[in-house]
């Protein structure tokens, strides 16, 4: 659509898709006060749903056009105003709607929707029920932002924004201590990865300065540098590309906000928050805006070998190393969370063997199947906590509540299949894709087994995520309870089960529109529906040598080998399934005490200290940062600027006031003691005393000379002495050559040379002489006394 | 040294003018007594007028002398309304010592 096309409403009509919630979120946040508790819960429920259903009139009338005219990858853009504009750069507050951002809108909002209408049963006895609202509201906006942005710093705006966002709401209670640190720690990771993300932006700023139409960070633009010139692949730091540099410092910012090693550390204290929150923030919003951004920026990625290897490599370090620390967590939402940073590692590896297609259908099916996890946990703890548990998060004390929650069991079971990777759950295909997609890449200049390398690994964390999320299952719903109050848990109300359910059809239809290529096999094309949808939008070839289109990076199999990379992955994760049963089938068992007590003690240690991560990240960064705070606090606060700025500033201000005072005294004698000393100094300092010298007048041929003999009592009571003859000795009286003349006009006629004057001081006799040459046939010009017309 | 003792011109005037006037402000400023600072002022105005006469004389015009008779008339002026109120002050306090005439600065 042409972004010049008038618009129905003043604003562009993807516009209002982000501003909806944020219109919801003002109104709660300033208003709420004096809202019923239901009508602010409306509001919120009204401007998600809303955005949700003018997304899908958006992607379903117009984009849908767009694409089937072949420009899925330009879509809808449209611009609200000219945002920045510095010289040759310019970056509006545009919004472009392409198949990516499509898939990405319909999650967020759909999603989210069914999040706001779970809220409010479960925080229905919350006192800041309407803040809560405004701010699940503000998350969703800024969300859907970052998504819609046509370029980079609009993104920056949303990815700022639900950054703030899970500082607000993971830190929700913060009348705990406890919680409210776990708000802090979100943030200040997610500003480490912030500050790469910035970084990461200029450099890709910078590298298209030279591109036609100059530097600029839209989208578009940058996709253009990629295809058509080889602007990424500019030498930097010796030979190192461009885009490496660029695309590992934007990972580095992918990795704050999806809560990739090393900056996961946010992501399991974040459960803190209200469950809703935890739902919101691992399903739709916030951790999937990284995975999103490597997608959206593909054909960065595709411009280096590096920056994708690095990819992989953390995605696939960290879906091993998370899939690890869940194994021996206890906390019901820990292990949820845990399994959020290994599926976004498994993310990412699809992501880093330019696999995207299979990043952003995971995206989806993990949304599908996490919230609902997560939504079911919440409908869990929130029971037992009607029922007075003190510790409603505590796996070890539930047991048997299949039967006491059959809605939540039922929906909990679908998506722990789901998780799991089993058919035809949705779990099962968007993990096969990524699997699939691993195995058969090859990067130039790596060896062969690299792709395997990550399958491989892979594997073992599918493997590791079916064990602990069946564990969970177990331990939470299967033998008996272990606790008074899962003894008498009940099912939750129906604004919580009724998303539950929603997203547990969606967690087992999801992945049949993304099943796998095959040579031979004819499927309805529905099934491919997915990727062909993502197709233009994303990059699927390398551009690593300069040259776009020369070689695709996922590698192609036959179809014996995809069936039997499915048939293993199904394997690995029923076996998983299978090993949670023999274990924990019914609740804790002797053998896992035994194991634990005995050759697997280390390594159960090691998983329930998550590694020591944190303790280290404490030994290493926290502590010498904060003695640096306490540091700069001792010497540059309470020194410099308490003791020298501060209270020196009012040391010397005390100063002054008080020899001032002692002017200012109402001493009227005083005063007088200053003028007068005031004015001797204006008189001794301001030369007002003119020089002594003599102006003259050309009358024909006669000079009129008038002695001007200086100031004060020398000038008023002075002799004055000429000499009109040239001699250079005093003149006398015509007549009378004893008297000296002395007056101050005198006239002469008819000499043409140096005339002097004395003036003699009537008290001390000094003599101060001046000699001026008048001649009276070049009128001097430029002569300083007046009237000095010559007559000629 | 001794042509300026006799020979008298207008500079030994205008020094004694000066004289004047710096005795005259001297008493203004350190002296106490609002007596005795009336009187001081006097004598710069009568400073003042002995510089008119001897300026006067020097350019031999006669305008000055009007100026000095204004001054004293004005200094008359001035004398009378200003032992006024130092009368009328000595009889509200028994004390015309200018710092103790301090109550507005409390």
């Amino acid at each position: 659509m042409d972004p010049t096309t008038t618009h129905p409403w003043p604003l562009p009509t993807l516009a209002w898709i982000p501003l909806l919630p944020l219109i919801g979120a003002a109104i709660n946040l300033i208003f709420g006060r004096w809202l019923p508790k239901r009508a602010a819960s409306w509001i919120a429920i009204f401007a998600v749903g809303a955005a949700f259903l003018l997304s899908a009139y958006e992607v379903f009338g117009p984009l849908f056009a767009e694409y089937q005219a072949g420009r899925g990858g330009i879509g809808i853009a449209q611009t609200v105003y000219t945002w920045i504009e510095v010289g040759s750069f310019k970056a509006q507050l545009g919004f472009r709607l392409d198949t990516l951002s499509a898939v990405m809108i319909m999650i967020v909002t759909f999603v989210g929707t069914l999040i706001h209408i779970y809220s409010t049963g479960y925080m229905a006895h919350d006192p800041r029920y309407r803040t809560f609202f405004g701010y699940l509201n503000l998350f969703t906006g800024s969300m859907l932002i970052l998504v819609l942005a046509a370029n980079m710093p609009v993104m920056f705006i949303g990815w700022e924004g639900v950054g703030l966002c899970s500082f607000l709401l993971i830190g929700f209670w913060y009348e705990n201590e406890a919680f409210a640190t776990a708000g802090r720690k979100a943030f200040v990771v997610n500003r480490i990865g912030d500050f790469a993300f910035l970084l990461g932006m200029f450099l890709l700023f910078w590298a298209t300065k030279g591109h036609q139409g100059g530097a600029s960070l839209d989208f578009a633009n940058l996709r253009d540098a990629a295809v058509v010139g080889p602007e990424y692949v500019k030498g930097l730091w010796g030979g190192e590309r461009l885009a490496a540099a660029a695309g590992i410092l934007l990972f580095i910012g992918a990795c704050g906000k999806s809560a990739q090693i090393p900056l996961f550390v946010w992501l399991p204290d974040a459960m803190a928050g209200p469950t809703p929150v935890s739902a919101l923030i691992h399903a739709a919003t916030m951790v999937t805006a990284g995975v999103y951004m490597v997608c959206r920026l593909s054909f960065l990625y595709a411009s280096s070998t590096t920056a994708l290897i690095v990819v992989a490599t953390v995605g696939l370090l960290t879906a091993i190393a998370a899939a690890f620390m869940a194994f021996a967590q206890t906390d019901l939402k820990k292990v949820l969370a845990y399994s959020t940073v290994s599926q976004l590692g498994f993310m990412f590896v699809a992501a880093g063997t330019g696999n995207s297609t299979a990043a952003i259908f995971h995206v989806g099916t993990h949304a599908f199947f996490k919230a609902c996890l997560f939504l079911g946990a919440g409908s869990i703890m929130h029971s037992l906590e009607h029922e007075g548990s003190h510790t409603p998060g505590d796996i070890m004390t539930m047991g048997g509540l299949r039967k006491r929650l059959p809605i939540t069991h039922a929906t909990f079971l679908i998506s722990c299949l789901a998780i799991a990777g089993i058919v035809p759950f949705a779990g099962f295909f968007s993990k096969d894709e990524i699997l699939g997609g691993a195995f058969g890449v090859h990067p130039p200049g790596w060896p062969e087994w690299y792709g395997k390398l990550l399958w491989a690994g892979l594997l073992i964390a599918a493997l590791g995520t079916a064990f602990y999320m069946w564990r969970l299952y177990f331990l939470v719903f299967a033998g008996d309870s272990r606790s008074e109050p899962a003894k008498h848990a009940h099912e939750s109300p129906r604004s919580m089960t009724g998303p539950l359910i929603v997203l547990a059809a969606f967690a087992t239809l999801a992945g049949f529109i993304g099943f796998p290529h095959f040579e031979h096999i004819e499927l309805p094309s529905f099934m491919h529906a997915l990727s062909h949808w993502l197709e233009p939008s994303l990059t699927h070839d390398w551009y690593a040598s300069g040259q776009p289109g020369v070689q695709a990076i996922a590698g192609h199999e036959s179809d014996a080998t995809t069936l039997l990379l499915m048939g293993l992955a199904l394997a690995i994760g029923a076996s998983g399934i299978a090993g949670a049963y023999l274990l924990y089938g019914r609740g804790p068992s002797k053998t896992v005490a035994e194991l634990v007590a005995g050759r697997l003690g280390p390594l159960y240690e090691a998983s329930k200290h998550k590694l020591w991560v944190d303790e280290a990240y404490d030994a290493i960064f926290v502590r010498p940062f904060k003695a640096l705070a306490r540091g700069l606090f001792e010497i540059v606060d309470r020194f410099v600027i308490d003791t020298v700025a501060v209270n020196g500033a009012a040391f010397v201000i005390g100063i002054l006031g008080r020899i001032s005072r002692w002017f200012q005294n109402g001493n009227v004698q005083r005063y007088l003691v200053g003028v007068v000393a005031g004015g001797a100094l204006v008189f001794a300092m301001t030369d007002c005393r003119h020089k002594a010298t003599f102006d003259y007048k050309i009358v024909g041929d006669q000079i009129q000379l008038h002695a001007e003999p200086g100031d004060g009592i020398d000038g008023a009571a002075a002799s004055i002495y000429w000499d009109l003859d040239g001699d250079n000795q005093k003149d006398t009286v015509p007549g009378n050559p004893n008297k000296l003349l002395d007056q101050r006009d005198v006239t002469v006629t008819g000499y043409n040379g140096p005339i002097t004057m004395w003036v003699v001081d009537p008290i001390t006799r000094e003599e101060t002489k001046v000699t001026r040459t008048i001649d009276l046939n070049i009128a001097a010009p430029g002569d300083k006394p007046d009237g000095a017309q010559g007559v000629k | 040294m001794s042509d300026l003792i006799w020979n008298i011109g207008y500079a030994h005037f205008l020094v004694l003018a000066a004289i004047l006037f710096l005795i005259g402000m001297i008493g203004v400023l350190i002296r106490r007594n609002a007596l005795i600072i009336l009187m001081s002022v006097e004598l710069m105005l009568n400073a003042a007028n002995v510089t008119l006469l001897a300026f006067s004389r020097m350019w031999g015009d006669l305008s000055a002398h009007t100026f000095a008779l204004i001054v004293i008339a004005v200094a008359a002026a001035e004398a009378s309304v200003g032992l006024a109120i130092v009368v009328a002050v000595f009889r509200g306090r028994h004390n015309v010592e200018v710092d103790r005439l301090n109550t507005l600065r409390h």
